[in-house]
């Protein structure tokens, strides 16, 4: 422990260091010579492509990929066209872009997933230099072809290609350019000589006179600072915008570097730039100091979020400024607490012994930082090679770091870890056992039946999978069968409909879609099956699902008559028939048609009923028809009652009266519908002869309330001696005739028809009455 | 804002605050200025969840009404349509894109799916070449709505349509979302009856939805102790009699629609001394209606026959309360007695409008209140003044209707064609009237003889118009009309075992449910009362004459959240109306949840708040040609 601090050394205010990581596990004879490289961030993959510009058939070259630790995890034959770069996706994809432009993506086990190209317009003057970036909408790729033509596409996974605008006076490839993303735009930023383009020219603020052209230039992980090195041998360090300069270093070197990558760790009051030549690096800071080191064989640098790694044919070493919290704990002579504990832990061998004596320190954070470290020891063993600093993991969360571990088929590690931090199972064993399964199915030697006992096993009820998922899977590899048993797993049933249908099963599709109880689902899988089978097979296979038949005549009766009609004929269903018809006739012309062909189908039906009213129906339509040629009268969509109404108020009695035989109209009725046409007319000597025409069915208090309501006190006194005797006192009051209501109430000895009087009486006028009535309701009360 | 929601047993304004908040979110989505074009049926329902103001703070500058041609021009970044997922609607939108000016700027557009999105819908819209049109297309999951306190709906008007007619059970769907989200929000509930074919069927989904979310447990103390499902077919006769409660009655006359009703303005003419009776007020009086009233809560559940008496009692207290001013001497009092003002001058408001709607209804149902077949005699001398002689007709009308409806009930000539609606069919009173007298006939005695029914049927047919053979085709598929099969009639047994006729109603001071219609008992809410004591088992008989299974589930809890319940704690019940409830049915169960000894509370969920009138014409066919 004692000899922490020996590899520290200072720049500025601060110290940096450079650590081993491992010692690479593979075998490389010539090292990273004439290879093609790219490291994946955050510990990520590495690919190698030796001698990418090989051309012969006979000797190819190879397409390697290593873990961090250098563990192999696929290696073949480059057989597409020559390799200008290679880049991962944040996803852990391999991109390799080809001279021509296409770009070819592989998984982390050098499975080809698919292509793209860069444009047509690359073809003919080919890609001189690419780059792979990352940023918040994904993984980014921009080349520069021959043409000096810049073409960029800022997500590969929604893949819009922009042409950039020409630099001026470009001719050829630029001495370096990098990519930026700013303002949520993704832009390039060339240098010509000692000048920068953006899309505006530019140049950096105070750069050293003496240079006469950018050599070279990097961006910071965050894109916020650039660093550009000049043939003067200067470095320069500002901001990404071009707004500020940090600083500005001479390194005493004019050769090009061969890669420079910013080392800052995020809230560090210093950043820093690595640059590489062959041989060594230098650490220049701020400050005008600078830190050298000696390097072995070809090496590459890494960009991480907090350092460089740096990655030769033997060794993987990460290079950064030392932590605050190290530097608290093991800065010589340090009387931090951290520094105290370590003398405990040195003294009795227990760290979290001090933590008693800490009062209000919340226990969690503790707690969850050891988790954390256990995480993190685990993923950079040897055999996983995943080396992340604490701040790299923070950053690219728990959710991402299983992601990883998933691609990398490190299944029980991932779910281990998921348990281990109390991920809910939802997100963390679900989904590793998800990929599983998905990465199971694809096992073709194992048999359908097997697979499927093995992933319902291990699946089990854990919470969350996706049954439909894994099955879509299967189907993707050409196993429908295993496809199906495994979606008989699946608890959601409106899941497994699209993949059902998919497959072309249509039949369960629409029995799953009924069960979830989705009616839209149903629906959707209803029409599927009409436009993929013949009319008789559609039918036939609604007829056995209740469901989806009176939902698809739902959709016909706003859609599709016709089809609706077809539906009824094929069951039979008569009754729906005459309805249909009947519909039918108020909407199209030929009425009587329709009409008969709803007594054919209600007859059918058995609907004596139906068929009755409708037959009657076409009569009345027949003699409103015949009545509308000879006397001009609208009667057409008349009911009978509105119809014998109407004849009755233009005179044409004998018509009514006719109507009235034919259709057995009720007396009763009858007689309300003529009181109630002539009142309107006010044909009171019409009223008089009906009323003594007969005796009135109806009896005669509504012969004396219609000439109320009609304002005719006269005619109405007519009618009320007629009336009989328990409907006298309505009569009475109706007409306005007190003491003949008081009369007949008297007479009647009816108690609630003498209060009834009673209280119409005004007190004042009627004082007489109101005392006879008063009489009456005491005698009638003894009794 | 919407403090009301939050009184009640269960606050329910947790739900409204989720579904505002989820609005805003999707508001959020489409940066800058917008306007809304509505599908006209939504803006009610979504003026229960947010105001005007909500939309304007997240930039809805303009809104419009859903119809073909072009979007009026607004100047706006983004339109967005909020429409149900209707194949009619998606090609009226269709039409709207396609027809958006060239010219213009380009306007964003974006739908917004109530309550559920639809691949059917999407489809129709990618065969008219407009899906790629729409930048965002998302759902409001706006399934239950807060309507009350201890009320919510889900306001499908046609949901007993669907689900009993044409073997729809999309709203049912809905219905089983809505429960899910529901116990998203007040946990799971552990227990679940039901009784009817789509309760079963709502239950079914409900569980198994729970299944497809295995895992992700839900870990809220439950608030519901219990669910009841009720299919609106094992209650046909409720819906079909008039509500006499006081929000009952103004929902029979005028209609509550999404909480607000329109009155004639007539009575509520501000009369100033001076001005005479010139500018009478010709637009209808809209009045929102729910319990943030104080005077409205008080009295809504009453028997309109004991809401004079409140009223009047009412308006002793106000003006003792002005009266108060007299006796304020120092400054302080006066302070004091000036700090209580706008809260009296609110109650003033309210007693001088609760007035007016019960004097339009008592003009409408005065011989009610005089008198009626089983002595609701105790009526208020208030309200006994001389009525002009027009009013007076309509309330014989009320009146004759109201013992027709109670002799039914009580099973007096059920069996026999009534003259009472003979004469109406004969004076054409309007159709709805004679179908739910008809229907009522009907059920009242388990169906109607074959010679009955036609001619009933006949006398409709003759008088209204043969096109209404279609919708006596309905009623008789839903079961409101029928013939009798079997010469038994169990109704009298139904009536008798639940007790749902009680001869001695008390309409002032009630001690049974049975005083929301005076007399009848909601058999519906006789079942939910039953349930909760002594539970159903000791009906069983009644049950399996009623439509439908009858069931319990039991949902498991987690370990821990086993509710213990405090002494003399009540328990708490949702009662699902899978068709519709009325206003009468719901003062019944509010009345149950008062009643000291009763021992559960209970919250009421809904498709659609119905009554007689709203609930048969929601199942009548009108052939196109009638409507224009």
């Amino acid at each position: 422990m004692a000899f922490v601090t020996a590899n520290w050394n200072p720049l500025g205010e601060a110290f940096y260091r450079k650590i081993e990581l491992y010692e690479m596990g593979w075998n490389l004879k010539d090292g990273l010579r004439e290879c093609l490289v790219a490291a994946a961030p955050y510990g990520g993959p590495i690919a190698l492509l030796k001698e990418p510009q090989r051309r012969s058939p006979s000797v190819r070259p190879q397409l390697e990929i290593y873990s961090s630790s250098g563990v192999a995890m696929a290696s073949f034959p480059w057989k597409s066209g020559v390799v200008k770069q290679l880049g991962w996706t944040v996803c852990d994809d391999l991109l390799c872009i080809q001279e021509d432009g296409t770009v070819l993506i592989y998984d982390l086990f050098g499975n080809f997933k698919r292509h793209f190209s860069m444009g047509n317009e690359v073809g003919q003057s080919q890609v001189v230099e690419a780059k792979v970036f990352h940023s918040p909408y994904g993984t980014g790729v921009a080349i520069v072809t021959g043409a000096s033509r810049f073409t960029l596409a800022t997500n590969i996974d929604d893949l819009k290609l922009r042409r950039l605008p020409e630099v001026p006076g470009l001719q050829g490839a630029p001495t370096c350019w990098a990519v930026l993303t700013q303002d949520r735009q993704s832009k390039v930023l060339v240098a010509t000589g000692a000048d920068l383009f953006i899309l505006d020219y530019t140049s950096p603020p105070g750069l050293s006179p003496q240079a006469t052209s950018i050599v070279h230039m990097c961006v910071s992980f965050s894109y916020k600072y650039l660093a550009l090195f000049t043939d003067s041998g200067h470095l320069w360090m500002g901001t990404a915008n071009l707004k500020e300069k940090l600083s500005e270093v001479e390194t005493k070197v004019r050769n090009p570097p061969k890669q420079m990558a910013w080392c800052r760790r995020p809230k560090s009051q210093q950043p820093s730039v690595v640059i590489m030549w062959d041989g060594h690096i230098l650490v220049a800071g701020e400050c005008k100091n600078t830190i050298s080191y000696h390097l072995e064989g070809v090496s590459i640098l890494v960009p991480e979020l907090d350092g460089v790694r740096i990655i030769n044919g033997t060794h993987h070493e990460l290079l950064q400024e030392v932590p605050a919290s190290c530097e608290e704990i093991f800065k010589i002579a340090s009387m931090a607490p951290g520094a105290l504990l370590l003398e405990a832990h040195k003294e009795y061998e227990a760290a979290s012994f001090g933590k008693c004596f800490l009062s209000n320190f919340p226990p969690e954070p503790f707690v969850s930082m050891c988790r954390d470290l256990r995480v993190l020891n685990a993923v950079r063993d040897y055999t996983v090679g995943i080396p992340l600093t604490h701040t790299q993991f923070k950053q690219m969360t728990v959710q991402v770091l299983i992601d990883r571990l998933v691609y990398r088929k490190l299944y029980p590690l991932a779910i281990e870890i998921c348990r281990y931090l109390k991920t809910p199972e939802y997100q963390g064993v679900s989904r590793v056992l998800k990929h599983w399964a998905c990465c199971k199915v694809q096992q073709k030697e194992e048999a359908d039946e097997v697979i499927a006992r093995a992933i319902s096993l291990k699946l089990g009820e854990a919470a969350g999978i996706s049954y439909s998922e894994i099955a879509t899977k299967a189907y993707e590899c050409g196993r429908t069968e295993l496809a199906i048993k495994l979606l008989e797993f699946e608890p959601r049933s409106g899941e497994q409909v699209p993949l059902l249908l998919k497959m072309k099963r249509s039949q369960l599709a629409l029995s799953k879609a009924i069960e979830s109880g989705d009616t839209d689902l149903v629906y959707t899988v209803v029409t599927y099956l009409k436009n993929e089978m013949n009319r008789g097979d559609f039918f036939m296979t609604l007829r056995n699902q209740p469901v989806a038949l009176s939902l698809y005549r739902q959709f016909c009766k706003h859609q599709e008559q016709d089809t609706l009609k077809d539906l009824f004929n094929q069951d039979d269903d008569h009754q729906e028939l005459g309805n249909f018809y009947v519909k039918a006739s108020y909407k199209e012309k030929a009425q009587i048609g329709h009409l008969q062909s709803a007594v054919d189908e209600y007859n059918k039906a058995k609907n004596e009923f139906a068929a009755k009213a409708t037959e009657e129906e076409m009569r009345l339509l027949r003699f409103q028809k015949k009545l509308e040629e000879e006397k001009g009268e609208s009667l057409v969509g008349f009911s009978l009652h509105d119809t014998i109404r109407t004849l009755l108020a233009v005179g044409l009695h004998k018509h009514a009266e006719q109507l009235y035989k034919d259709f057995r109209v009720p007396d009763k009725r009858y007689w309300w519908l003529k009181l109630t046409a002539l009142a309107e007319k006010e044909d009171w000597e019409e009223i008089e002869k009906f009323a003594k025409s007969k005796k009135s069915p109806i009896g005669y208090l509504p012969f004396v309330e219609i000439c109320v309501k009609h304002h005719n006190k006269y005619e109405a006194k007519k009618y009320v001696s007629r009336v009989t005797p328990e409907q006298k006192v309505k009569a009475h009051l109706a007409v306005g005739d007190l003491e003949g209501a008081a009369d007949a109430a008297i007479e009647r000895r009816n108690d609630g028809e003498i209060s009834t009087v009673l209280s119409r009486c005004s007190p004042s006028t009627d004082r007489a009455l109101v005392e006879r009535l008063n009489r009456a309701k005491a005698t009638a009360a003894k009794k | 804002m919407a403090a009301h929601l939050s009184y009640g047993r269960v606050n329910l304004n947790i739900l409204r605050e989720a579904a505002r908040k989820e609005l805003r979110e999707f508001l959020d989505k489409c940066a800058g200025s917008k306007a809304i074009v509505w599908d006209e049926y939504l803006t009610g329902p979504f003026g229960l969840i947010a105001q005007y103001s909500l939309l304007k703070e997240h930039e809805v500058e303009k809104m419009f009404t859903l119809k073909g041609g072009r979007v009026p021009p607004a100047d706006v970044k983004n339109i967005i349509f909020f429409v149900r997922p209707r194949l009619e609607l998606m090609d009226i939108i269709a039409e709207n894109v396609m027809s958006e000016d060239k010219l213009q700027p380009p306007r964003e557009f974006h739908i917004l799916f109530v309550p559920r999105r639809s691949l059917l819908c999407e489809q129709r819209l990618k065969e008219q070449g407009v899906l790629n049109s729409f930048t965002n297309i998302d759902e409001y999951i706006l399934d239950l709505i807060p309507y009350d306190g201890d009320l919510l709906s889900m306001e499908s008007e046609s949901a007993f349509r669907e689900c009993y007619l044409e073997n729809d059970q999309t709203s049912l769907y809905h219905t089983a979302k809505g429960l899910m989200t529901l116990q998203a929000l007040y946990g799971t509930i552990p227990q679940i009856f039901g009784k009817g074919e789509c309760a079963r069927h709502v239950a079914n989904m409900m569980l198994r939805m729970k299944r497809e979310f295995a895992g992700s447990q839900n870990q809220i103390l439950p608030v519901f102790d219990t669910l009841l499902l009720l299919d609106r077919n094992v209650d046909l006769l409720t819906p079909l009699a008039t509500q006499l409660t006081y929000e009952g009655l103004i929902d029979e006359i005028y209609g509550i629609t999404n909480g607000y009703v329109k009155l004639p303005p007539e009575k509520f003419a501000q009369k100033k001394p001076g001005e005479g009776g010139k500018d009478l007020p010709t637009e209808p009086k809209k009045l929102q209606l729910n319990s943030a009233e104080e005077l409205y809560a008080e009295i809504r559940d009453k028997n309109f026959n004991a809401v004079g008496a409140a009223l009047s009692k009412k308006a002793k207290i106000i003006s003792a309360a002005f009266e108060e001013r007299h006796n304020a001497k120092t400054v302080g009092e006066i302070k004091q007695f000036v700090s209580q003002l706008p809260h009296m001058q609110a109650a003033r408001n309210s007693l001088a409008n609760h007035t007016s709607i019960a004097e339009l209804i008592k003009d409408i149902t005065s011989e009610f209140s005089s008198f009626s077949l089983l002595s609701l005699s105790h009526f208020l001398n208030y309200f006994c003044q001389v009525l002009p002689f027009s009013s007076r007709v309509t309330s014989e009308v009320f009146f004759d209707n109201l013992t027709v409806e109670q002799e039914f009930m009580t099973g007096v000539d059920t069996d026999k064609v009534n003259t009472y609606i003979e004469d109406c069919i004969s004076r054409k009173d309007p159709l709805i009237k004679i179908l739910r007298l008809v229907c009522m006939q009907s059920v009242c005695n388990n169906g109607l003889k074959q010679k009955v029914l036609d001619h009933y049927k006949r006398e409709i047919l003759q008088t209204y118009g043969y096109e209404h053979i279609l919708t006596l085709n309905n009623l008789e598929k839903v079961g409101l009309l029928k013939p009798q099969t079997t010469t038994r009639n169990n109704y009298p047994t139904i009536r008798k075992t639940l007790k749902l006729w009680m001869e001695d109603a008390n309409e002032q001071n009630p001690n049974d449910i049975s005083y929301v219609y005076s007399g009848y008992a909601p058999l519906s809410v006789r079942l939910t009362q039953l349930l909760a004591r002594p539970g159903w088992r000791s009906i069983e008989e009644v049950l399996k004459m009623l439509p439908g299974p009858h069931f319990e589930e039991r949902q498991q809890l987690p370990t821990g959240l086993h509710k213990k319940r405090q002494q003399g704690e009540n328990r708490t019940t949702l009662v699902f109306f899978l068709g519709g409830v009325t206003y009468a049915e719901i003062a019944a169960l509010r009345f149950l949840s008062q009643m000291e000894d009763g021992g559960t509370e209970y919250v009421i969920a809904t498709t659609k708040l119905i009554n007689g009138t709203s609930w048969i014409k929601s199942l009548m066919d009108r052939p196109e040609a009638q409507i224009s």
